[in-house]
């Protein structure tokens, strides 16, 4: 099986897509000529046209309800967002038109659009450039979000996202583009609402989504050879839809959860997991529930500091620890 | 040990008597305090009945279904009043005291309302103790058949100022032909020499008026349908005019009460019929929110059965401002006496043909109707009068806006 | 005519260009010219009782009313191709009923029934329907000027000749948004159409406390390459030249336009607006109901026209008086949308049972 890289895997899946629907039209800033910001839609214009890839000046709030208005004739628009950070200037567009327009109508529209981009810290570019908005898409009935944190997941996410006939933002992350999985030639999708176990275990369940998720292998790594602690790792994948069942089954054969989440902890995607699980498997609990998250402060800029800002394996270890 | 009556609980404060649907403890039965007795319908819904006291339940009075009034004993309860008893009985009772005349520590008695009360609304009674207007002589037109402040102001407005100095009972009375004869005498002389008047003069141009009409009535040949196809005159665009102007500057929409001026946010519009051997003037109520075509069914069914001595009495009072138009008998101009209390009376004369100056100083044929306004002094200045009138005047000469509405 | 008297100086005739002889209207039928006389008095009448059970508390929420207005959207929608779409903001009553929506889904709509055209989900600002091309019905001012773009885009996408008509208020000319989708809109020569209903109040401010070069609002189209015109709302003829130039424009050039039509709200922003009469002043609000108000003077017009008679106009009247509380009727009797309706018309797949729908958990407690 190939071994790419999770930018080349979304570019696939973006490449096929285009090729499988007329309708599908890639959208944002720099998807064309420049061949994307961080080069996932590397390509993809010299392939398909300028009708089909779009480039959009600096407009994410006009770009963004033009792709919301195109959708609910029919067009497929998959939207890059250069940073997710720069949605927050088209939050109305998404918050109240892709993710209220189809319950205001009684059902009479849908809207079958994907937005896409980075959605990460630590890359050193300053707090307003690192933000994980997935908890506030989650929020929002309406509309989905998933998190991919391998090439496989991502290109597998991607094309069901873009087939889901529901407005998906999809959180991808610089830090992974360049990093490799193996992907499967053949084509295949993966259902939203379907979460993954990344490792198996026994004694302890961490749960993550997006780059979280490799944190938390590592610290399942450690937590195996040097404390003999078999730590089972599941990666959410989807946030919403949220896949309830493999959360509690996990609890079930664990009975100890420590959430591994890139946001920081007030309102965060795992404190819904958290009375989740205190709600449905108290009983099967050993140990409260307990996090770790980004230090709760905006993100600093120094290098040395932010990716200690971050979760980190050696804390979601002595957080282990603190519970086992 | 003591006999402890049970009865039937007021349990809303409209309630006069309870259905109680069903007992839920039998004879012999002991009962603590809090235990729910019986399911008891009220005029509501379905509520519960406790038992305050502890004991046993000796005997029951009315079987499942019984329909009882409030007060009355439904029970024997033979057992000790617990302190919480005297407490919840208390409450009770002070409940029912708040809410009916009857002497406390006791059950709530059967409402005993008294008959002989007046029922009229707060505000009725301040306006009518003002004014010294005995209520017990109205009729209500309120919901069921309270007094409500229109009632007393109508008796104001369609009396005369009698009803204010003296203090025999205004009563809404039937007037005798007679009796009209009389009245007019009376009461136009009294207005005449009474009330200071001033009177406002002026010309519309009513040739956009008599083009539209035209143009409304331009059917009525067609069809042969004699109900719904009256024409509507120039009369009945006055009137709507006027209607519509006077809400617009209500000044001249007021009557004069002797200390206060009333003014009113409606219009109650009085126009002058003659009729057999005088002339009577019935009230088109809240005329300003009528179309055109209701006004002409208005004044077309007032005048028809004014003429036919049908009118009722209150369709002739509550005016607060007239309208006499004499232009079909051929006068050009005239002025009216005011009706009081009302602070105004317009009198509109034909439509003439006559020689008008353009604004380009031509000489040219216009067709021309004269307004004429008569004011009460006491209640209006020249200024406000004006407004109203050259207000009415434009609404006139753009006819179009008196459509639709 | 009368040219000396005072009376014609505030209407058209004297002072303005008359479009009825402009070839949109010239073509016009009587039965036509009857059919917007119609179709405004319904608007009317609607809004007129929409309010009075909104006092009685049927309604809740916010009523914007369109009293006053109603030449524009039945001017500009009566000039619809079967390629056209419309899109406005949350005033948009008028334009759901002009665009052939059913008046008693409406009606049951403000009275939050399951009979509403919305299944009692939107309400008063929310009204859609997709199959005649009306895409809502959006309460944040500004939000659908993108949306308008949007549809405007898949119209070109599909290479289909349709004009994308996107209302908006002298409000929404400052928005952000609006300013971005006309870049585009000038940028990429899509058939959008922005028709922008200047009531002269945005809320409780007035255009001149809120816009510079206030006076001309369309005009700043020009800043984005657009051509622009403007339209006095008050004259149905008008209305319908004006728009009938920017949809040309649509179809045949695929180029965008910015059309300012100038009208009044005789009401308040919305029915909760308690200064509706202290921003403005009485003197002006009775001038433009008596004066200026757009079905009296379509009357005036057929009238002298000859086309209609005023027993027809009482008729309609009455008829439209009619069809609105028949309309009230059947939102009362109509019951309120289940419990379990809160959970549907939120995700398509989940609606429709697909394979996604039944994947994870798509609602929480």
């Amino acid at each position: 099986m190939p071994l790419i890289t999770y930018r080349k895997a979304l570019n696939d899946a973006l490449a096929e897509e285009l090729l499988r629907d007329e309708n599908v039209v890639i959208v944002g800033e720099e998807v064309a000529e420049y061949n994307g910001a961080y080069k996932v839609t590397e390509g993809l214009w010299r392939r398909f046209g300028s009708r089909r890839v779009v480039d959009t000046p600096i407009s994410e709030a006009g770009f963004i309800g033009l792709g919301i208005g195109a959708s609910m004739l029919g067009i497929r628009p998959v939207i890059e967002l250069m940073f997710w950070s720069f949605a927050y200037v088209a939050f109305d567009q998404i918050i109240n038109n892709a993710g209220c327009i189809r319950y205001m109508s009684g059902g009479l529209i849908h809207l079958p659009l994907v937005i896409r981009g980075p959605a990460n810290g630590g890359t050193n570019v300053g707090a307003t450039h690192s933000h994980t908005p997935e908890n506030f898409i989650a929020n929002t009935p309406g509309l989905k979000v998933v998190c991919p944190a391998t090439a496989y997941d991502a290109k597998g996410l991607m094309k069901a996202a873009i087939r889901d006939n529901d407005p998906v933002c999809v959180m991808e992350n610089t830090l992974l583009y360049g990093e490799c999985w193996d992907v499967p030639e053949e084509e295949y999708l993966i259902p939203l609402g379907v979460a993954d176990i990344k490792r198996s275990g026994t004694d302890v369940a961490l749960i993550a989504h997006g780059r979280a998720v490799l944190t938390a292998l590592k610290a399942a790594d450690i937590l195996e050879r040097q404390h003999r602690i078999h730590a089972e790792v599941i990666d959410l994948r989807s946030i919403r839809p949220l896949d309830e069942e493999a959360i509690l089954n996990s609890i079930r054969k664990t009975h100890r959860a420590v959430l591994v989440d890139e946001n920081r902890p007030f309102c965060a995607v795992s404190s819904q997991i958290a009375t989740l699980i205190q709600e449905r498997v108290f009983d099967e609990l050993d140990a409260p529930v307990v996090r770790v998250c980004t230090l709760d402060a905006p993100a600093i800029y120094s290098p040395e500091l932010e990716k200690r800002q971050l979760p980190t394996a050696e804390r979601v270890v002595n957080k282990t620890l603190s519970i086992c | 040990m003591s006999s402890i009556p049970i009865e039937m609980p007021k349990l809303s404060d409209t309630m006069t008597e309870g259905t109680l649907l069903r007992w839920l403890k039998g004879e012999g039965d002991k009962v603590e305090v809090g235990d729910v007795l019986a399911e008891i319908e009220t005029d509501k819904a379905v509520m519960e009945m406790e038992a305050f006291d502890e004991g046993v339940l000796e005997k029951i009075l009315v079987p499942d279904g019984a329909k009882v009034p409030v007060g009355v004993q439904i029970a024997q309860l033979s057992g000790r009043v617990s302190a919480a008893s005297r407490v919840a009985r208390s409450a009770a009772a002070f409940h029912t005291l708040t809410t009916t005349s009857s002497p406390p520590a006791a059950s709530p008695s059967p409402s005993s309302r008294s008959c002989m009360r007046v029922k009229a609304s707060p505000l009725a009674k301040k306006i009518a103790a003002e004014l010294k207007v005995d209520l017990s002589q109205l009729r209500g037109t309120g919901p069921g058949g309270r007094i409500v402040s229109r009632d007393v102001k109508a008796i104001l407005a369609g009396s005369g100022s009698s009803a204010v100095s003296s203090s025999h009972p205004v009563l809404p009375r039937r007037i005798e032909l007679s009796g009209m004869r009389r009245s007019i005498a009376s009461r136009l002389l009294e207005s005449k020499t009474q009330i200071p008047h001033f009177y406002l003069q002026l010309e519309v141009d009513a040739t956009p008026l008599t083009r539209l009409r035209k143009q409304l009535s331009e059917d009525v040949q067609a069809t042969s349908n004699a109900n719904n196809n009256q024409k509507i005159t120039v009369n009945d665009f006055v009137l709507l005019a006027v209607a519509r102007a006077a809400t617009s500057y209500p000044k001249i929409n007021a009557t004069f009460t002797g200390d206060a001026i009333l003014q009113y946010e409606t219009v109650h519009l009085a126009i002058a019929v003659a009729v057999e051997d005088g002339v009577v003037t019935p009230v088109i109520r809240n005329a300003q929110n009528l179309s055109l075509r209701e006004i002409s069914l208005a004044v077309r069914d007032l005048a028809t059965r004014a003429r036919g001595k049908k009118l009722r009495p209150e369709e002739y009072q509550g005016g607060t401002i007239t309208v006499s138009n004499l232009g079909v008998y051929g006068i050009e101009s005239f002025s009216a006496i005011i009706n009081p209390p009302q602070a105004a009376i317009l009198a509109v004369g034909a439509i003439v043909s006559k020689p008008v100056v353009t604004s380009e100083g031509q000489i040219i044929a216009g067709q021309r109707m004269s307004l004429s306004l008569s004011c009460d002094h006491r209640i209006i200045d020249g200024a406000a009068a004006a407004e109203f009138l050259t207000a009415s005047r434009k609404f006139l000469e753009i006819p179009e806006s008196l459509l639709f509405f | 005519m009368n040219k000396t008297s005072v009376t014609n100086k505030i209407q058209t005739e004297a002072n303005r260009q008359d479009f009825s002889r402009v070839r949109t209207n010239a073509i016009l039928t009587p039965d036509q010219k009857v059919g917007f006389l119609r179709a405004m008095m319904r608007i009317r009448r609607f809004e007129q009782t929409a309010l009075k059970y909104y006092n009685q508390g049927y309604m809740g929420g916010f009523l914007h009313l369109y009293i006053g207005q109603e030449a524009v959207a039945v001017g500009a929608l009566s000039l619809l191709s079967a390629d056209d779409h419309i899109i406005t903001a949350y005033r948009d009553h008028g334009h759901a009923l002009a665009i052939g929506m059913d008046m008693n889904g409406c009606m049951a709509e403000l009275f939050g029934k399951a009979t509403g055209c919305s299944k009692g989900k939107g309400g008063s600002m929310h009204f859609f329907s997709p199959e005649k091309h009306y895409w809502g019905g959006h309460g944040v001012v500004g939000g659908q000027t993108p949306l308008g773009l949007g549809i405007a885009y898949a119209l070109k996408y599909k290479k289909i000749r349709g004009a994308a008509l996107c209302f908006l208020g002298d409000g929404a000319i400052n928005q952000g948004t609006y300013h971005e989708s006309l870049n585009l809109a000038g940028l990429w020569h899509l058939p959008v159409v922005y028709i922008i209903e200047n009531n002269q109040y945005s809320m409780g401010t007035s255009v001149e406390r809120s816009s510079t070069f206030r006076n001309c609002l369309a005009q700043r189209a020009e800043g984005y390459g657009i051509a622009w015109d403007t339209a006095n709302g008050e004259d149905l003829y008008e209305v319908r030249a004006k728009t009938q130039e920017a949809i040309q424009r649509a179809h045949e050039d695929c180029r965008p336009t910015v059309l300012e039509v100038r009208t009044y709200r005789y009401y308040g922003h919305s029915v909760a607006d308690a200064n509706a009469k202290k921003y403005r002043p009485t003197e002006e609000i009775e001038r433009y109901k008596n004066f200026h108000d757009p079905i009296r003077l379509w009357c005036k017009r057929l009238l002298d026209e000859a086309v209609i008679t005023g027993k027809l106009i009482d008729q309609i009247d009455e008829e439209a008086r009619c069809e609105v509380e028949s309309a009230v009727q059947f939102a009362s009797r109509s019951p309120a949308p289940k419990e379990a309706a809160i959970f549907e018309d939120v995700y398509y797949e989940v609606d429709h049972a697909t394979q996604a729908g039944c994947s994870g958990t798509h609602f929480f407690r």
